[in-house]
């Protein structure tokens, strides 16, 4: 048995022997961190992990005992607000690499000060997106990170 | 007729950009029953083998294995996974699970078990006898080859395609215009080469994966994440001999295809499974199978011949290409056709040209269809030789191809010569901006600012070009067909078969609804691809989406207005002329009523019906795209890396029903091209096994590689698309590698002629021309 606070409420999961957070999580009917790789290189399944984002692919179940988990439903209008902007630059595509880059921005937002476009590109160097060519992400964040201000 | 247009040409947002980024339920894999058995896949350790004997006792020993099923469970039916319209231009040479084994991640057997654990464990416990054979591994020796990638029986075309199993020939081709050899001998310089381009992969993010069920009226539904609902349901028919109407497919939301989900893959193991079991089943390939057994581009090497007059006027064009196909013949000629048809009309002013050659079988992962889909492949060689014909000239490559290349108004016989599969059609190009791309692509890039080049130290900054064409649909094969249905309180729901895959079809598709029915883009629901519900569309793939189902919606939005001005004079008492339609009100000269009360009454008061209007479109012909494509880089001489600064795309595609969707495809495209051109590594052991399997090995581009896109459209109106739209999905892609072989060439003054453009590459062709002065 395993108890975190997941997107702000304590929860408890009985779990497998070497199962990782994604699994619990997509089981739970917790659905946005999916999976794109089997060598956490690709973002899809990030998580945040005491607001850190992390591949819940490659983290055990087991580890997040006691810990903060939050996905991207638990950043819900955050992640609304964010979308508008991706919406206004045309960097929505088929959004499979989306919840990951919103948890990111996240955490970046939180952690950072005076984020620039390498800042930005540091934290989604670990998001691949094969459909948007990512300038378009880029700007996307920082009109959004400007209209927070 | 251009006009002010409300709702096309608008940038508007995807429609359904914030459900996704808020992590809702959508994709497939999201929509699965919780109780499906999970199916997973043996696959062979060996390029080319028979297998002996299969014993599965111990696996189906294990608990919670529900089956496991070999060739010996599936019926011999031969057909083609390519996911392409009937009957098909690829050869049906592939069985459900057969006994031969022709590359590393072939099928050898499936396992349904109750969890994923158990799955790999019944895999594990499989044992396998084969007879392994020496593959046919290098392409170039394919070609009759003693060993036969194909030896069995009960192969065949559907049409001439020039199939040739004995020969390790999926397809072949040729045509020519007036005589090539002739003209190349009268030209006063020639240029010959020959163009190497890798298998590579389609990366998108989310892998393939399908879920099946029986539902309580017996019918087999299928989610999956596909291009193309309509043929997965024909292709499932056809092999498992199931009628079509017990089968009903409803593509979810999908994380990017770009070709790759074009074909059919998992579905049918999971639908067999599903139909004997009764019990729902779910397939979801893991990266390495992505890579190792779905489908790659198509290598190729394209012979190119060159001829010119002094002055330089392009006499003729010769190519031979040699396409590997892998172990199945999906899209083999049609992707091989391409690499003409899409490419050599470019320079349609020639005296004579000739395209021909053969696609072969070895033992590697199948090619199937992938954005750009052979364009990029003849793209790369053409737009190549072109700037090694212009340094041969000492002409500058921009003259060169202004002298040289297609304009509005004009034609190439090739249009009506080359098809996909089938003969093409003629067209003129009554909308071609591409002068007008390449001299404001050379402005905004400021190229003669930097050209040939500077240098500062090692460092060498420099920039290189390509032009580009591709397609808008199939002519005469593709059809698309939409619904518009009229609700009470007068919104509006619009159903297409078109697919989209992440690409925004849905969105441009409501735009198009919208502007001809004068409404909100919110006042349109869009429901696409299911193929119970909503009417039939070939598929997303060929560029047809924009161009072929646009205009079938746009017919349809058209039907619907007459209807409701029909039902509106009834109403008014008055003649349908006397009335004046915004969107939302109906008047006459003195009364009026508004498309809410009219829908409502027609739902509930007064002689009551459903309108619905349902309108189908075939292309009669295929407006080509066009852009001209810029790329800056730095390169270090010293160690042969270089750095992209910047890519310049300018695009006539006609009216972009939504210029940031429109500009999301291009960037991406460039992107996507940029990889296949620089980064994108396809190696193979000599025993066919892919080095780079995984998202580790196999680098596209990240954050780091890109930094700048600078993307422009022209101005353009094409009269046959809706609202003036041309098709985008693929142009985007076709010029980054010859752009960046003609930037290297450029900077250091070395032609690489092989993808991808590695600093390895570049470095070593610097020391071998030091070395030759
Ligand atoms: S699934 Fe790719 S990083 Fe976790
Ligand atoms: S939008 Fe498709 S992977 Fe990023």
């Amino acid at each position: 048995m395993v108890t975190f606070e997941l997107n702000g409420q304590i929860k408890s999961f009985h779990i497998d022997q070497g199962e990782f957070l994604i699994d619990t999580l997509r089981r739970h009917h917790v659905v946005s961190p999916r999976r794109g790789c089997d060598t956490t290189s690709c973002g899809v399944c990030t998580v945040l992990i005491d607001d850190q984002p992390m591949p819940s692919c490659a983290l055990l179940t087991a580890r997040v005992n006691d810990k903060k988990v939050t996905t991207v439903e638990g950043i819900a209008d955050f992640a609304a607000e964010l979308s508008a902007y991706f919406g206004k630059e045309g960097a929505d595509q088929c959004g499979f690499c989306n919840p990951g880059i919103a948890l990111s921005v996240y955490a970046m937002a939180q952690t950072e000060e005076n984020i620039d476009d390498d800042t930005i590109r540091h934290y989604l160097v670990g998001h691949l997106c094969r459909c948007s060519g990512y300038v378009s992400q880029t700007k996307a964040i920082k009109a959004f990170l400007e209209g927070r201000k | 007729m251009k006009t002010k247009m409300a709702t096309v040409n608008q940038p508007h947002a995807s429609k359904d950009g914030k459900g996704i980024m808020m992590g809702r339920k959508a994709y497939t894999d999201d929509l699965a029953p919780a109780d499906a058995l999970i199916l997973k896949v043996l696959r062979s350790p060996h390029a080319f083998a028979k297998i002996k004997s299969i014993d599965t006792k111990n696996a189906l020993k294990i608990p919670g294995v529900e089956c496991v099923l070999t060739h010996k469970d599936f019926k011999r039916n031969a057909h083609t996974r390519a996911g392409q319209g009937y009957p098909e231009p690829s050869p049906h040479d592939k069985f459900p699970i057969d006994e031969y084994v022709r590359y590393i991640g072939d099928e050898v057997a499936v396992v349904a078990a109750i969890d994923e654990k158990t799955a790999i464990k019944a895999i594990a416990a499989i044992t396998v006898d084969y007879d392994v054979f020496t593959p046919v591994t290098d392409f170039e020796k394919a070609k009759n080859n003693q060993t036969l990638v194909h030896p069995e029986d009960g192969i065949y075309e559907m049409f001439p395609i020039g199939f040739d199993p004995k020969k390790n020939l999926a397809a072949g081709y040729h045509m020519e215009v007036a005589d090539v050899e002739k003209t190349l001998k009268e030209s006063d310089v020639v240029v010959e080469e020959s163009f190497y381009t890798q298998a590579q992969a389609h990366v998108m993010l989310e892998p393939h994966t399908v879920n099946a069920q029986i539902d309580y009226n017996d019918r087999l539904v299928i989610h999956s994440a596909t291009q193309t609902p309509f043929h997965v349901r024909r292709i499932i028919s056809q092999v498992l001999e199931v009628p079509l109407s017990k089968i009903r497919v409803i593509k979810p939301r999908v994380g990017g295809g770009f070709g790759g989900k074009q074909a059919i893959h998992g579905e049918i193991l999971a639908a067999k499974i599903t139909l004997l079991t009764g019990k729902a089943t779910k397939m979801v390939y893991t990266r390495k199978e992505v890579f190792e057994a779905t489908y790659t581009r198509h290598p190729m090497r394209l012979d190119l011949k060159i001829g010119a007059t002094k002055d330089g006027k392009i006499t003729a064009i010769d190519c031979y290409g040699l396409s590997d196909t892998g172990a199945y013949g999906e899209h083999a000629l049609t992707v091989f056709m391409v690499t003409g048809s899409k490419v050599l009309p470019l320079y349609n002013k020639v005296d004579a040209v000739r395209f021909h050659g053969d696609v072969v079988y070895t033992n590697r992962t199948p090619a199937g269809a992938y954005r750009g889909y052979g364009a990029i492949q003849g793209n790369f060689a053409l737009e190549s030789i072109i700037d090694m014909l212009a340094a041969k000239l000492n002409m500058d490559p921009i003259k060169l191809r202004q002298k040289n290349m297609i304009a509005e108004g004009e034609t190439s016989p090739i249009f009506e010569i080359m098809g996909e599969g089938t003969e093409g059609t003629a067209m003129y190009m009554e909308t071609c901006k591409l002068d007008y791309c390449l001299t404001r692509g050379l402005k905004l890039s400021q190229w003669y600012h930097t050209y040939p080049r500077k240098v500062h130290g090692d460092k060498v900054r420099a920039q290189g070009m390509a032009i580009a064409m591709q397609g808008s649909g199939i002519p005469y094969i593709d059809m698309g067909a939409a619904t518009i249905k009229l609700n009470d309180d007068g919104f509006y729901n619009l159903m297409v078969g078109a697919t989209d895959i992440g690409q925004g079809s849905d969105t441009i598709l409501a735009q198009i609804a919208a502007e001809g029915l004068k409404t909100d883009l919110e006042n349109v629901a869009v429901y696409s691809s299911d193929s119970d519900l909503t009417p039939f569309d070939a598929g997303a793939y060929a560029s047809s989406t924009t161009y072929v189902s646009g205009n079938a919606v746009y017919k349809a939005a058209k039907e619907m207005e007459k209807m409701l001005l029909k039902e509106a004079a009834r109403v008014l008492k008055v003649d349908i002329d006397a009335i004046d339609f915004d969107g939302e009100t109906f008047k006459s000269k003195d009364d009026e009523i508004t498309l809410k009360d009219l829908s409502n009454q027609l739902y509930y008061n007064d002689e009551q019906k459903q309108l619905t209007a349902t309108a189908s479109y075939v292309g009669h012909k295929s407006p080509p795209p066009f852009m001209a494509g810029i790329i800056a880089i730095e390169v270090d001489k010293a160690t042969g890396e270089f750095e992209v600064l910047d890519y310049t795309s300018v695009v006539d595609c006609g009216v972009p029903i939504n210029p940031n969707l429109a500009k999301g495809q291009v960037e991406g495209g460039i992107v996507q091209g940029l990889g296949m051109a620089a980064y994108e590594l396809a190696d193979r052991t000599k025993n066919g096994k892919l080095i780079q399997a995984d998202l580790l090995n196999y680098k596209i581009p990240t954050t780091m590689e890109i930094k700048t896109l600078t993307t422009e459209f022209a101005a353009s109106y094409e009269e046959s698309g809706p609202y003036g739209a041309k098709s985008v999905g693929e142009i985007g892609i076709d010029t980054p590698p010859a752009a960046l072989a003609n930037a290297i060439y450029n900077a250091v003054g070395v032609r690489i002629t092989s993808l991808p453009i590695t600093p390895e590459k570049i470095l070593s062709a610097i020391k071998e021309k030091e070395n030759m002065q």
